[in-house]
């Protein structure tokens, strides 16, 4: 019995190797060929330190690396923090304030040039030089940050990004320890970049990258072209893996439907927007194989401004979530397979979250029906029945049509309602800025990287709120000293014990989500629509699909 | 006998008589206005029908279930095959107060819709060639008669408007106020209202009126009637009143329904992109981009305010060009650059 277990269990171990060989084997089988990718229109600037985009991020992964990474794994593991160019995780010092990198050798750039530690010196500066999106944020905690900031052209970040070309190594000092200071690292924005590039937005100028792929053409209206790094050698399978295809072709300017159609006749292979609602019925029945369905680290939401009557009352705020039917606005999307309903800011599998749910029928964990009879209660008790309420929406078909849904809810439980569509170019930096006197807006966040605060004290802190900017991510103007202390615990905590802080984080979730400062819509998911002849399809839950871990050939 | 009829005095029809006879006869034109009349007939009884059907065409009715031959059907209907994705609204079901041509992606009645549309289309349309006759009859009237500066600054003003692309320019003024409205000294519109829609078109088509109603006033300006008139003292008001109006009123009443299906279109246009009538009210041209994103599936819902918008425009057309016939056939008066 014993020797027919074992024979069993080296049967199944050759199965298992026979039906998952090492990725050299597989890259063998089907390395080479050309991808091509379709998008309405390119992701804006090329230069990986000010784009601040999903479809720019997800390019650069094959591409562009930092010191550290995310993991190039599937689903969860993808959220793993992993050396990059450097050689090993840093040695933390000085109370959590330095960290130190040793730099792997023998790594060139795709122009044949040696990567060097003058090259991550000179790309921490570059990211304030060139006043990148996240240098007053997510870089705001190095030392000398502050100069940098408002002075960005002398920028040198003295004593605080300090390199030894003899010993190889960077050491980073911060003002005080941050506990998602690796998790910053790793985003598009801290890539290292050659130490003479220069210091203003290259545009559509592709800049020279150590990963496996390098941008060799890029015209902003017709397309991209990535080939493969002539100088790359695989260093770490984590953290920037071989590709299996020769060429990505990226294309512009296709719309959704003629996208869709391409990829069933096998002209292109992927397509970066989302599915036109009218075909997926039909996508989800004939080309369920082609189809793949992954979950995302994002909230639609509809901030209320705090600030503004008639949401400047709590009890007004709370009958809007309490009267929100979020199985609707889930049918909006296209069904249960696409979305879920939510009530709470964290998103589900996602550090810090606890399922949680008040604004509901049932209160308790999850979302069950709206409770009509309670908001209009809660109307009628905050003496703002009948006041004029504006909804400002994208002018996209899905946020349009929520926004009218959203106009009929508040026309049932009281108010005046009316919802305008504007621009998708403007809209998100429109319902910021307080002047605009938006009362209400739909809008989404997709997280940055896998931290509770990259929701809450992003999207909720006083900091975060700014009277009269495009730039006030806090769009409810809501400001809550005591959950904002809270929150400044947690970021403390989380330097030592992460786990006790993710508990706080869950606290505070719920804190905010009690004071309604925006009404949760649902949490999607992502629908990748690939050719029939992709293979490997891997999804990467920090920047979606892996794009050359997949195969054509 | 012969000698006496030959004897008797012929009766001459007045102007107004002999050019509805004109009219009357030709039938394009009248079947044109027929066509135009049922469907402005049919708009205003939006309300009715929508009670009728017992339908709110502005409220999202995602859940609502109607009953077809007895049978219970979801206005919204999931997909069941394969991976179950999405939602497809209901087709038309050819059945008068119950969904006839189906429900948008909202789940509402696209007929009952389809009738609101156009009672807006109609109201901003007919508003708008108002606003614009009776702004361009003034410009072109005043520059026309008084001629020297403030011809100059009348015309140039027109000038600068007329060299602007009309849907650019009325896009760029709708963007402007559509999230504020509009808030001048006492005025105020607010940016929900159908008067912003109706301002906008007035504005961008008064040198389409302005210019060649000018044109026809320097005319007169120099005929003997009006240079007696002057000679004889009468004031300039009273002049431009009761002797030049009066002889530019059939140019006039030829720009109603060319005006009228000019505007009908830019409205459309303008609600399409989402800068005209606002969600959840509905025009033609805002049904049209609900249709949009259902295309595939349920096409009707774009192609029926399609249609409708030119049924009409056509039939504006073709009853203005009849008009014209019948009041000025010497005119060339045809809306358009050239």
């Amino acid at each position: 019995m014993k020797k027919l277990l074992l024979a069993a269990s080296a049967a199944a171990l050759l199965a298992g190797m026979w039906l998952t060989p090492a990725q050299a084997e597989y890259l063998k089988e089907h390395r080479g060929g050309t991808i091509r990718l379709l998008a309405r229109s390119a992701a804006g600037t090329l230069d990986p330190h000010i784009n601040y985009t999903d479809q720019g991020w997800q390019m650069y992964q094959p591409i562009y690396d930092g010191l550290v990474a995310f993991r190039k794994a599937e689903g969860m593991d993808g959220f793993t923090i992993v050396p990059d160019l450097a050689e090993t995780l840093p040695a933390v010092t000085n109370d959590g304030k330095t960290f130190t990198f040793k730099l792997r050798k023998g790594i060139k750039f795709s122009d044949g040039k040696d990567l060097g530690v003058k090259d991550v010196v000179a790309s921490f500066q570059r990211i304030f030089k060139v006043s990148g999106p996240t240098s007053g944020t997510f870089y705001a905690g190095i030392v000398g940050a502050d100069k940098c900031l408002a002075d960005t052209k002398s920028c040198t970040l003295e004593g605080g990004i300090v390199g030894d070309e003899a010993a190889g190594t960077i050491t980073l000092n911060l003002t005080k320890p941050d506990a998602e200071i690796l998790y910053k690292l790793a985003l598009p924005h801290a890539v290292v970049l050659p130490a003479d590039t220069p210091a203003e937005d290259m545009g559509s100028k592709p800049i020279p990258s150590t990963g496996a792929y390098m941008i060799s053409a890029f015209d902003p209206n017709k397309g991209m072209t990535v080939t493969r790094n002539p100088n790359f050698k695989q260093w770490s399978e984590e953290a920037q893996p071989d590709g299996y295809p020769d060429v990505v072709q990226y294309d512009f300017g296709l719309s959704e439907e003629a996208a869709v159609t391409a990829i069933q006749n096998g002209e292109a292979d992927w397509m970066f927007d989302a599915l036109p609602s009218d075909r997926l019925g039909e996508l989800g029945t004939k080309s369920m194989d082609q189809l793949h369905i992954s979950p995302l680290s994002a909230w639609w939401y509809a901030p209320l401004n705090n600030r503004l009557a008639p949401f400047d009352n709590e009890k007004a705020r709370q009958a809007v979530a309490y009267a929100v039917d979020r199985n609707t606005l889930v049918k909006l999307f296209g069904g249960k397979v696409l979305a879920s309903p939510v009530c709470q800011v964290l998103p589900p599998d996602f550090p810090g979250h606890e399922d949680y749910c008040p604004f509901t029928k049932n209160p308790g964990a999850k979302w069950s029906a709206p409770d009509l009879d309670k908001a209009k209660q809660l109307v009628e008790e905050s003496g703002t029945k009948g006041q004029k309420v504006t909804i400002i929406v994208e002018d996209t078909a899905i946020s349009r049509s929520i926004g009218v849904y959203l106009q009929s809810v508040l026309t049932s439980i009281g108010y005046a309602a009316d919802v305008k569509p504007i621009s998708s170019n403007i809209q998100f930096t429109y319902i910021q800025n307080t002047s605009n006197k938006v009362q209400m807006s739909v809008t989404q966040w997709y997280k940055d990287y896998p931290a509770a605060s990259d929701f809450l004290n992003i999207l909720f802190s006083c900091a975060s709120f700014r009277e009269g900017s495009d730039a006030s991510i806090n769009i409810a103007g809501f400001c809550d000293k005591d959950i904002d202390a809270k929150m400044q615990k947690a970021l403390d905590l989380g330097v030592t014990d992460q786990k006790a802080a993710d508990k706080m984080w869950a606290e505070i979730d719920k804190q905010v989500t009690d004071k309604a400062p925006a009404v949760g819509l649902f949490t999607p998911k992502r629908l990748d629509f690939v050719s029939k002849r992709v293979g490997n399809f891997k999804f990467n839950r920090q920047f979606n699909w892996m794009i050359t871990q997949s195969w054509v050939q | 006998m012969s000698n006496q009829v030959a004897a008797m005095p012929r009766r001459t029809r007045g102007p107004w008589a002999v050019a509805f006879a004109k009219l009357a006869r030709n039938r394009a034109a009248m079947a044109s206005l027929a066509v135009f009349l049922l469907i402005v007939l049919a708009c205003f009884s939006a309300p009715l029908y929508a009670k009728w059907a017992g339908t709110d065409p502005f409220a999202s009715t995602l859940d609502a279930v109607i009953q077809i031959d007895g049978v219970d059907v979801p206005v919204m209907e999931q997909s069941t095959e394969g991976l179950g994705l999405g939602y497809t609204p209901i087709g038309p079901t050819w059945r008068l107060g119950n969904y006839f041509l189906g429900a948008d992606s909202q789940g509402r009645d696209v007929m009952a819709r389809m009738l609101y549309g156009g009672l807006s289309s109609l109201l901003i349309s007919g508003a708008a060639t108002i606003f614009t006759l009776v702004l361009g009859t003034a410009a072109g009237l005043v520059a026309g008669y008084f001629g020297g500066i403030t011809d100059t600054v009348l015309s140039r003003f027109l000038d600068v408007l007329w060299a602007f692309p009309i849907y650019l320019l009325a896009i760029s003024l709708s963007i402007v106020t559509i999230a504020q409205g509009i808030s001048i000294g006492p005025i105020e519109i607010e940016s929900g209202s159908l008067w912003l829609p109706v301002i906008i078109i007035g504005i961008v088509y008064v040198p389409y009126v302005a210019r060649p109603i000018r044109g026809q006033v320097l005319s007169l300006r120099h005929s003997e009637f009006v240079m007696a008139s002057i000679n004889l003292g009468v004031p300039g008001s009273r002049i431009l009143w009761r002797d030049i109006l009066p002889n530019i009123t059939t140019t006039l009443i030829v720009f109603i329904p060319l005006m009228m299906a000019l505007n009908m279109l830019t409205e459309s246009a303008l609600s399409f992109l989402s800068i005209g009538v606002q969600p959840p009210a509905a025009s033609w041209g805002t049904i049209i981009q609900d249709g949009q994103a259902l295309l595939y599936t349920r096409p009707l819902v774009a192609l029926a305010p399609g249609l409708a918008i030119a049924v009409s425009v056509m039939a504006l057309n073709v009853f203005g060009d009849g008009l014209r016939d019948a009041l000025d056939p010497r005119s060339k008066v045809r809306l358009g650059r050239d």
